[in-house]
């Protein structure tokens, strides 16, 4: 890590050479807060998840913006928020804005992503801003945190913002393309990145070698996971998330548990719990073995109950 | 050059419904596919029938100009036609109908294109790509002659983003190749990545801000012509 301060609890638990989790949550078209609240109440009852991911506006759909909820997850759940923001809808203003406003209300850590464009999204015939991009917004934010001034260089009231901030990188990149991806990931660290969150990655043998690729970097890595709460989801996830694809044999026994299951909620809730287990438990704990990765992302969205069974046997992280 | 597209016939029939004779114009400079003196008679044709099939009689001149946004050019090809028109149709790129109105402030003229992007004609399959989105700035001297501005569909300057897969982008199903991947591509091959990890900070978009003015300085003005004048 770079010699930044470690602000968030995320950090400092990085720094202190734990193998930490981060969860997810997804705020959507909602006007009521309760089911993330209750997502998050979940994840800090496991003492696993050390922070939750919320998401911006993921496939370029028109959700409610991150900021409040990730405000409101730390401020009545205690679970720290990993406030994700991309520069699709905002310029540098608004970029700004934001993040001293997320400062203020105590936000701590901020992971910076370029957005899906609005083509992919429910509002295609808006007008994608990308003023910044992802790499230029990390170093605007080095420049609020270890300087304490805008872009411009005009000085901050009150002296620097305390925030560690992450980018993101593509687990699933292969030859020709790894090698863009890696070195891609090598100008966000240039400009001041604390860590690093992967995309979902699935094949054991692509992700080590991708996280042995990202070794060169000085910077923790939480390789993505993604536990498949149902086939529905996996199928989505397969045919619409760029760059992921679900293992066939995995998304058959996920579609062959419901279809065995069906109109018994319990049984089929059972096995497909046990086919995630079965796929991601020995998975997990290779990588911790064996790469060193600082932890997992793990993007169990609204699949709060897989948590304790999958990540029991970890370390209590608060 | 200056991609074009035809609006639809309707949209430019309701814009010259009004008028009973109208005077086509195409322009033989850098619109394309070209939109010359053949485009203006098919169209004259096209509309001159839906008029009819309205249950009225449109009357119609198809003549053709150089350069529609040269003023002086411009001027001169078409000021003699206009006096029987009470409209005038433009065939050019979006500069061509906003010169003529400047130019002819007694006449309206209502432009037949939409102007798309800026670039060339890559295959010969009537396919045409963006090269240029006019930043202010240019890049291209560090990406290898490929423009990300204008070739990636986010306009990054430090990609590849997360929606590229396999060397495609995200944005057009996987369908066009990704910017930042031909980028790389291309300085690997003259052994340059070294411009490839190269941070760039973001562009002034002062240069991009509409509208757009640029007073050539003195010593570059040909005053010779200007004397003449």
């Amino acid at each position: 890590m770079r010699k930044r301060p470690a602000f968030s609890q995320l950090c400092k638990a990085i720094k202190e050479g734990k193998f930490v989790f981060t969860g997810e949550l997804e705020p959507k078209k909602i006007l009521d807060l309760s089911e993330i609240l209750h997502s998050a109440e979940e994840m800090k009852k496991t003492k696993k998840i050390i922070a939750a991911n919320v998401t911006d506006g993921p496939q370029g759909d028109a959700y409610m913006s991150s900021l409040v909820p990730s405000y409101m997850v730390q401020e009545k759940v205690g679970l720290e928020a990993v406030w994700q923001m991309t520069v699709r809808d905002r310029n540098r203003v608004a970029l700004f804005g934001d993040v001293i406003a997320g400062a203020v209300m105590g936000l701590k850590n901020i992971l910076t992503l370029t957005g899906d464009h609005t083509a992919l999204g429910d509002h295609k015939k808006g007008k994608a801003v990308y003023d910044l991009d992802s790499t230029q917004f990390c170093e605007m934010l080095t420049k609020m945190i270890d300087e304490g001034t805008d872009y411009e260089g005009n000085e901050l009231v009150g002296g620097k913002i305390e925030i560690n901030f992450g980018c993101v990188a593509n687990p699933n990149a292969l030859p020709p393309y790894l090698e863009p991806e890696i070195l891609k990931v090598g100008r966000k660290v240039e400009v001041g990145v604390d860590f690093i969150q992967t995309q979902t990655a699935f094949d054991i043998d692509v992700a080590k070698n991708f996280l042995k690729e990202l070794e060169r970097y000085p910077v923790p890595v939480l390789l993505g996971v993604f536990p498949l709460k149902s086939y529905g989801i996996a199928w989505y996830f397969d045919k619409y998330i760029p760059g992921v694809s679900v293992p066939k044999d995995l998304l058959g026994a996920l579609k062959k548990a419901e279809k065995d299951n069906k109109g018994d909620k319990k049984g089929k809730y059972a096995a497909l719990d046990k086919i995630n287990i079965e796929f991601f438990d020995p998975f997990i704990k290779e990588i911790k073995k064996t790469t060193k990765a600082a932890g997992i992302h793990c993007m169990a969205v609204e699949y709060e109950r897989l948590f304790m069974p999958l990540l029991g046997d970890y370390e209590d992280l608060i | 050059m200056i991609i074009t597209k035809l609006k639809d016939i309707d949209e430019i029939y309701n814009m010259i419904e009004p008028y009973s004779k109208i005077l086509i114009v195409g322009c033989d400079g850098c619109c394309q596919p070209p939109r010359s003196l053949n485009e203006a008679k098919t169209l004259g044709q096209m509309l001159e029938l839906k008029a009819k099939m309205n249950g009225k009689d449109l009357k119609y001149k198809a003549i053709t100009c150089l350069r529609q946004c040269d003023d002086r050019i411009a001027g001169s090809t078409i000021k003699p036609h206009i006096e029987d028109y009470e409209a005038i149709l433009s065939l050019a790129c979006g500069i061509g109908p906003a010169t003529l109105n400047r130019i002819f402030d007694d006449i309206l003229t209502f432009p037949a294109q939409n102007s798309m992007f800026n670039g060339a004609e890559s295959h010969g399959d009537n396919r045409y790509e963006e090269y240029c989105d006019c930043c202010g700035d240019c890049l291209l001297g560090v990406t290898g002659g490929i423009c990300p501005v204008a070739t990636c569909a986010k306009g990054l300057h430090n990609g590849p983003c997360g929606g590229q897969v396999e060397g495609k982008c995200e944005v057009g199903g996987y369908k066009y190749p990704c910017a930042w991947i031909l980028i790389y591509e291309r300085l690997k091959k003259f052994n340059r990545l070294d411009l490839f990890t190269k941070y760039r900070p973001p562009i002034d978009y002062r240069n991009m801000e509409s509208p757009g003015h640029l007073t050539l300085l003195e010593e570059y003005t040909n005053e010779e012509e200007e004397v003449e004048e």
